[in-house]
């Protein structure tokens, strides 16, 4: 484990995405996964490696390691079709913060997000950047599926199931577009260092993209 | 060449050495919960060690083969029989077309593996044929086999070398042998000893995810939350209510709870036959003697394909 500090920011979130992406570069084959974090990279090896070697593989890793400053962020505009029986708990939401569902639409799509990685279950994007004021906390009991594409909220993240899933996070819109690609997922729509953004479409405008 | 199920056990999954090289997109390695036994599984038939097998779970089905196969079982032995005849495990048997092979519950640990010469066969997802139960990735329409599902086994005349076992496989799994997670300093001694001293009992709501225990309560002097990173396969992680949780082969790739140790290699494939029910303690060992054990685990395998074990 490579830890690049304590708490969570934009500053270390640049240095994980580096570094795990070197680390992906590497032509070494005895690297089994790269997990990074919001602070930090796990890296695990092979079982027929032995420690001393891997401790002498991080830390050459380590020294080769240049921060690569991102110059261009990869946009990517999600569409989000709110409410109804898209987003069931919207008006759950409206309740806890006492906004309007057009003043939650609102600030869910001012929002600038930060993909800080992808962890968890395949293809889960850990989004920063939401709006505070649309905090709400998880559902009571959770839901034993969740449909994929769902975009949710629970305390103060917001999140997009990229599949089917159980779930207790209040479900306030869906996308029609895939975030997640599993047959491919090194090219998914939605991947670390991206900065998301959310838009609002109509009811026909979500069916014309689900049909492409 | 197929196996048609005729009745599935209670989770019959195929599974391989795992698919590796996905976590950073969420996608945890998954592959046999016992390698080990997969190994010797697929040694008895002279398949390569990573060909994929089935792994059946606690009980298991009925199994009829379309053609003539050169089948293995290996792992925990369960009750087993070929069209009414007790079938041997841990030794390779030729089985005629039409033959049915019963396997029923477990006489010992969780999991058992089915091999047969050519492998089973099903299209790779990212390189790998294991099924992420969980996500239902992979493997056979990326869930357990159901009964009217058939299997194929790959081409019979791809095998290297059978090899023979004399030696005796049982695996004591009582003691569960651990080294330090990655917030070990956030339990102090007392803690420490409460953890490696007390009994802990695995829970029914374990799963390839993760294995529950339940025991002593341990807590943790900073809290029971940390920013979320990485969790490695074998982590044992503290959630709030003390309770401790095996992070196993279908684990979440990242997490918020603190891990106060973690399995070591060699003792993984005792963690894939726990059962419920079952009563374990965990036991402290150095990086050194883990990685002793893993080696030795190793010679034991190199052994018996030079057919000396």
């Amino acid at each position: 484990m490579v830890k690049f500090g304590d708490d969570i920011s934009e500053d270390l979130h640049q240095q994980v995405f580096s570094f795990s992406n070197q680390l992906l570069q590497q032509s070494f084959n005895g690297i089994k996964n790269v997990h990074p974090g919001y602070n930090s990279v796990l890296v695990t090896f092979d079982k027929n490696i032995s420690s001393d070697t891997v401790l002498e593989k991080v830390q050459q890793y380590w020294g080769e390691f240049q921060e690569q400053k991102q110059e261009k962020y990869n946009r990517v505009e999600i569409p989000v079709l709110y409410g109804a029986k898209y987003g069931p708990d919207l008006d759950r939401v409206c309740e806890y913060t006492g906004l309007s569902s057009d003043e939650v639409i609102k600030r869910h799509t001012a929002g600038n997000y930060l993909v800080y990685f992808i962890g968890f279950s395949p293809g889960f994007p850990y989004i920063g950047g939401m709006d505070e004021t649309l905090a709400t906390p998880r559902l009571d009991t959770p839901r034993k599926k969740v449909p994929l594409g769902s975009v949710a909220v629970a305390n103060n993240q917001t999140g997009i199931y990229p599949i089917e899933s159980p779930g207790g996070w209040n479900l306030i819109g869906r996308t029609p577009l895939p975030i997640f690609n599993i047959n491919d997922p090194e090219n998914s729509l939605v991947d670390i260092g991206d900065k998301l953004h959310f838009c609002s479409i109509s009811q026909d405008e979500f069916y014309q993209m689900k049909g492409k | 060449m197929s196996i048609s199920i005729l009745r599935s056990g209670l989770q019959d999954t195929v599974q391989d050495m795992g698919r590796n090289g996905y976590a950073h997109l969420g996608i945890s390695s998954s592959g046999a919960a016992d390698d080990f036994s997969l190994r010797i599984a697929n040694l008895l038939v002279g398949n390569p060690e990573n060909a994929a097998g089935i792994e059946v779970t606690l009980v298991g089905g009925k199994y009829k083969f379309t053609a003539d196969a050169f089948i293995a079982l290996s792992g925990s032995e369960f009750q087993a029989d070929l069209n009414g005849v007790n079938f041997p495990f841990h030794r390779g048997k030729y089985v005629q077309k039409d033959e049915i092979l019963s396997i029923g519950p477990t006489q010992d640990g969780a999991r058992c593996y089915l091999a047969a010469r050519g492998g089973i066969d099903v299209t790779d997802l990212l390189s790998a044929k294991t099924t992420h139960v969980v996500s239902g990735l992979g493997g056979y329409k990326g869930r357990s086999l159901q009964k009217g599902d058939t299997v194929s086994i790959g081409d019979l005349n791809k095998g290297t070398q059978v090899i023979k076992i004399k030696a005796n496989l049982y695996i004591e799994r009582s003691i569960i042998r651990i080294n330090s997670g990655l917030q070990s300093k956030w339990f102090d001694k007392n803690s420490w000893r409460s953890f490696t001293s007390n009994t802990y009992v695995v829970s029914e709501s374990s799963s390839r995810m993760g294995i529950r225990l339940s025991g002593e309560s341990i807590s943790s002097s900073r809290g029971h939350e940390i920013i979320t990173e990485g969790i490695p396969l074998g982590a044992i992680q503290i959630p709030g209510s003390g309770q401790p949780i095996i992070s196993f082969v279908e684990h979440q790739t990242t997490g918020g709870y603190p891990k106060i140790a973690n399995v070591i290699t060699s003792d993984l494939c005792k963690v894939g036959q726990l059962k419920p029910g079952d009563q374990i303690k965990f036991q402290y060992v150095s990086l050194e003697e883990a990685q002793t054990l893993k080696f030795k685990q190793e010679e034991f395998i190199k052994n018996l394909k030079n057919n000396h074990a």
